[in-house]
């Protein structure tokens, strides 16, 4: 059955902002088609987001919506929901909100694997403020920033949630909606922190500086440095190569924080009632 | 047969989370810094008890940050810390002042500037509490003078950040917060408890505003489905770069705390009446003003104190009144002049005003204010 999409957007503030080409709103179809399958009610549902393209979200979305301050969704939304655990709780932050300023909010709320759904808009550039770089911009990569170049070493999102803790981490491309589309409702089904790295292009800035071409010739460029999961033991080492994994790359069962605590309430109380 | 009172002995950190429990606090976010961990530490042990959470966070910025979404969620939120954290929450204090959040921080001051004097008491915040984070917004800070107080201006800055809508400070210092004193603990039913107004009705619109310029606050998940952000915004809370609308929001943020500002002003005054040399003082400096100003109304020196309770906003018309018979203003802070700033501003040119600063993590002494009386 078709997803009635404006059954969650504020439809008065449509048109959307984002560029022509711009792969952010291809994820935000697809974490409306996750809500839609799973049942979600508008009421139910606290959305949270830094600063940056991707922090446009929380104004087009009906539900709960805040933006924060830059860095600092997953902070703000850890609050929300061990304050109110019953709230469905998503995130969305771009590349340069989640590894560069909310670094630390990243690591620790993969470490305490809190229920929050968290996906990361990663175009590998910092574009509403013009196009500088970003700690997912590749190396020797362009940018406003990088004008000879990106000397440094890009973060790996979805190994940084790995060793950090996260129960479930994914990675999608805009190009591959499928994908994208599995990816993101498997994390939403986990009870736990979940990282969807979900890569989108900007052909504004990192398109253009790079000469990367249209967005579609960008979309097969960012193909060619991925592999499916599911291919991992058909391809060689060599053929693995700085290439980057795509799908459900790491799920497990942990102990959810929210639910510890209110372990933790209901047997203190137990023991009270108990002297 | 009269009713035993609870009375305890105190620190001020613990009389300061007793305080919070009454006031309906049940979320807390914070981060270990001395001298007021050992709020993080009463709470930490006092809020799942009370079917609150406690959670510490990987900072401060992260501390005010999960305290205003908690609040955001409907539940009274505290965070504790002293200068090298305050600092770190300035952009979120500006958040939380821009986006109408209600929230407590608790500042016990210690000595600065950077890692300072993490245990010695000061007084050195003070301006960073009025202007810590950049742009204009509205600052409210109380400040306690003994532990019997910290316990009832906690409560107070409970309210006053429900009634408001607005973060609110409750600014100690090492001594307020590590001294041991009496503390009549006084249960919920005997302490004025403000609630944050909720809207009745839909439509709802987040900052739209009635006479008393305070919007209402539903929490998230209880029905009204609403728009934050720290872009300035319109009523709907959707951001807006209309000039009309920006002047408006930016104002009413500072408004809404002037036009309600005689319902939350608090100040002492002793030996007043006739008082020639007045000292203006606040927490554990005013401790020591006021055993100044009584040696001195013993030698027949006609001395006295206003301590202001609230920092911010001040009580500025009895402080000009009782100032405009006084022949000398003496303003002892630890720091190095700070507070004197406003209090020349408020009482204006005419007689002289001078204080006495002390940054050597040594508290102010009774005999130090009592020369400059005399003086």
């Amino acid at each position: 059955m078709a997803v009635d999409y404006f059954k969650y957007l504020r439809k008065e503030k449509m048109p959307h902002i984002w560029c022509a080409g711009c792969g952010h709103g291809m994820i935000v179809k697809s974490i409306i088609r996750a809500i839609d399958k799973l049942g979600w009610k508008n009421n139910e549902i606290a959305l949270v987001s830094g600063i940056g393209c991707s922090s446009r979200t929380p104004g087009y979305l009906d539900f709960h919506t805040l933006h924060t301050t830059h860095g600092r969704a997953l902070a703000f939304a850890t609050g929300i929901k061990l304050a109110r655990p019953n709230l469905k709780v998503i995130v969305v932050g771009g590349d340069g909100d989640m590894m560069a300023i909310g670094g630390n909010h990243f690591i620790h709320a993969c470490r305490r694997n809190i229920d929050i759904k968290l996906v990361v808009y990663n175009n590998n550039i910092y574009g509403m403020t013009g196009g500088q770089a970003s700690p997912t911009t590749l190396t020797d990569a362009k940018a406003t920033t990088a004008p000879y170049g990106f000397l440094e070493e890009p973060f790996d999102v979805c190994n940084m949630a790995i060793a950090s803790g996260a129960s479930f981490v994914g990675r999608a491309l805009d190009l591959d909606v499928p994908l994208m589309d599995r990816v993101i409702l498997e994390s939403f089904k986990h009870k736990g922190f979940s990282v969807v790295d979900a890569w989108s292009q900007c052909p504004t800035y990192f398109g253009r500086f790079n000469r990367w071409g249209n967005p579609s010739e960008m979309m097969e460029k960012y193909k060619q440095i991925t592999y499916n999961i599911r291919q991992k033991d058909q391809l060689s080492e060599e053929e693995k190569k700085g290439k980057y994994p795509v799908g459900i790359l790491h799920q497990i069962e942990r102990p959810e924080f929210c639910e510890k605590y209110e372990k933790l309430i209901e047997n203190l109380k137990t023991k009270e009632e108990a002297e | 047969m009269e009713e035993k009172k609870n009375i305890r002995f105190l620190s001020g950190n613990e009389a300061c989370g007793e305080g919070a429990i009454v006031a309906g606090c049940r979320f807390f976010g914070g981060y270990p810094i001395s001298p007021s961990s050992e709020i993080a530490e009463f709470m930490s042990k006092r809020l799942p008890l009370a079917g609150g959470k406690f959670i510490q966070m990987e900072d401060e910025i992260s501390s005010i940050a999960a305290v205003l979404g908690a609040s955001l969620a409907g539940v009274k939120s505290m965070t504790a810390t002293s200068g090298p954290g305050f600092s770190l929450m300035q952009e979120n204090i500006g958040f939380g002042a821009m986006a109408e959040i209600p929230a407590v921080i608790v500042d016990v001051m210690r000595g600065g500037p950077s890692t300072g004097n993490p245990t010695g008491p000061s007084q050195s915040d003070v301006m960073a509490i009025r202007w810590g984070s950049h742009g204009d917004y509205p600052a409210i800070a109380l400040c306690p003078e003994s532990v019997n107080e910290v316990f009832l201006l906690t409560i107070e800055a409970f309210n006053i950040a429900e009634f408001l809508r607005t973060p609110v400070v409750l600014a100690m210092d090492e001594i307020t917060a590590h001294m041991r004193e009496k503390v009549e603990i006084l249960g919920e039913e005997d302490v004025k408890i403000i609630k944050r107004k909720k809207p009745e009705k839909h439509p709802y619109l987040p900052y739209e505003y009635g006479e008393d310029l305070i919007p209402p606050l539903p929490g998230y998940g209880e029905g009204f489905r609403f728009h934050v952000t720290g872009l300035n915004h319109d009523k709907t809370g959707f951001p807006t770069n209309k000039s009309e609308l920006m002047e408006e929001g930016n104002r009413r943020i500072m408004d809404k705390v002037e036009v309600n500002k005689e319902k939350i002003i608090k100040h002492e005054e002793f030996f007043t009446d006739d008082c020639e040399i007045l000292v203006v003082a606040f927490g554990s400096s005013a401790r020591a003003a006021k055993r100044a100003v009584r040696t001195a109304r013993e030698k027949g020196i006609k001395a006295g104190l206003f301590r202001p309770l609230t920092l911010y906003p001040l009580s500025e018309k009895a402080l000009r009144s009782i100032a405009r018979k006084a022949k000398k203003v003496i303003v002892p802070e630890m720091n190095l002049g700070q507070y004197i700033l406003i209090v020349e501003r408020v009482i204006g040119q005419g007689i002289p005003i001078v204080g006495i600063n002390q940054v050597d993590g040594e508290p102010i002494t009774p005999s130090r204010i009592l020369s400059k009386i005399e003086e």
